[in-house]
């Protein structure tokens, strides 16, 4: 059973205009699987095809989207996600980064305002290979990885609703 | 997954084509007729493997300023019943349990909480140290201050 909450915001964002807004917040909720799917999507949205795919692929190159497609869950294809940290000196930060960054099993990376600075999540096609990429990532930067799995999840899922 | 999931996979993790026929430019990328295509997307799509199929903002660029990660030592024993109370606030998005690091990570409870500002996050984390009251022994606020990375999977070429 998925959850979704909604959160509404006011936008302080200019330039995204009504017509955006409703393609955002409408393709977070899915995305057909038929012929022509931005025809029928354009056409729910009361715009023809050629302006959806226009618009999306400029929210796409100026990054308001960071991407459109299947979102795959690599659990359930055999695979295994991790959170992981690392306490970063600053004077190391931007080289760390970009040794981290260039692992493919670095999906996303996050810096944060603490002393374990760098917060990334690996999603490798094995279990196994989340600790064995941790101890890559460790010896080529001689610094610590933190492997934070998840125990348990108690919720996951929000719709980010713009107004 | 066996090689026909993999190239879908393969040819869809950066995302769908801008095309008109999306699923046909696949099929044609993985030399496949459009209706297998369609059909393993489908049956992806209904046994989880793909979650959904959509779009990802970029929460920063759509007013989401302030992104925390609220992190909590808790007690082991009554972590289900606080992970559930604090999973169903309507600004926490994602709410697991994490190993601790002692003595330099004493966190177990991770929540995500995203608001327009710094003062409506801290809001937010007020009213979680409050619900969970005595059980909570120390949090921490990390808010993320750059996105290095966001791509999401990607499968190693084989």
């Amino acid at each position: 059973m998925i959850f979704q909450t909604y959160l509404n915001l006011y936008m302080d964002s200019n330039q995204l205009d009504i017509i955006d807004k409703k393609i955002i917040n409408s393709l977070q909720g899915g995305f057909p699987i038929c012929d022509n799917p931005y025809q029928q999507v354009a056409g729910e949205l009361g715009i023809n095809e050629s302006e959806l795919l226009h618009r999306l692929d400029y929210l796409l190159s100026d990054k308001t989207l960071t991407r459109f497609g299947p979102m795959y869950d690599i659990q359930k294809l055999g695979g295994a996600f991790s959170l992981c940290a690392m306490r970063v000196p600053e004077s190391k930060f931007a080289q760390v980064n970009e040794t981290v960054n260039a692992y493919p099993e670095v999906a996303h990376n996050y810096k944060r305002n603490h002393e374990f600075n760098m917060w990334f999540v690996l999603a490798t096609e094995t279990p196994q290979q989340i600790q064995e990429t941790c101890n890559r990532i460790s010896e080529e930067t001689g610094i610590r990885v933190y492997n934070m799995p998840k125990l348990k999840e108690f919720f996951v899922g929000l719709h980010f609703t713009i107004d | 997954m066996d090689t026909i999931d993999r190239a879908i996979i393969s040819a869809t993790q950066s995302g769908l084509p801008l095309l008109s026929q999306p699923y046909h430019a696949v099929a044609k990328q993985i030399n496949q007729p459009v209706e297998v295509v369609k059909e393993r997307m489908q049956a992806m799509l209904e046994n989880g493997q793909i979650r959904r199929i959509g779009a990802v903002p970029n929460h920063y660029k759509i007013g989401y300023k302030a992104n925390a990660m609220s992190v909590w030592d808790v007690p082991e024993e009554s972590i289900d019943e606080l992970g559930k109370l604090i999973g169903s606030l309507p600004y926490v998005s994602h709410c697991y349990q994490r190993p601790r690091f002692l003595p330099e990570w004493p966190y177990n409870l991770f929540a995500m909480l995203h608001g327009t500002s710094k003062e409506q996050v801290s809001e937010q984390a007020n009213q979680l140290k409050e619900l969970l009251g005595d059980k909570c022994r120390q949090y921490e606020l990390l808010y993320s201050t750059e996105i290095l990375k966001k791509t999401g999977l990607r499968l190693k070429s084989q």
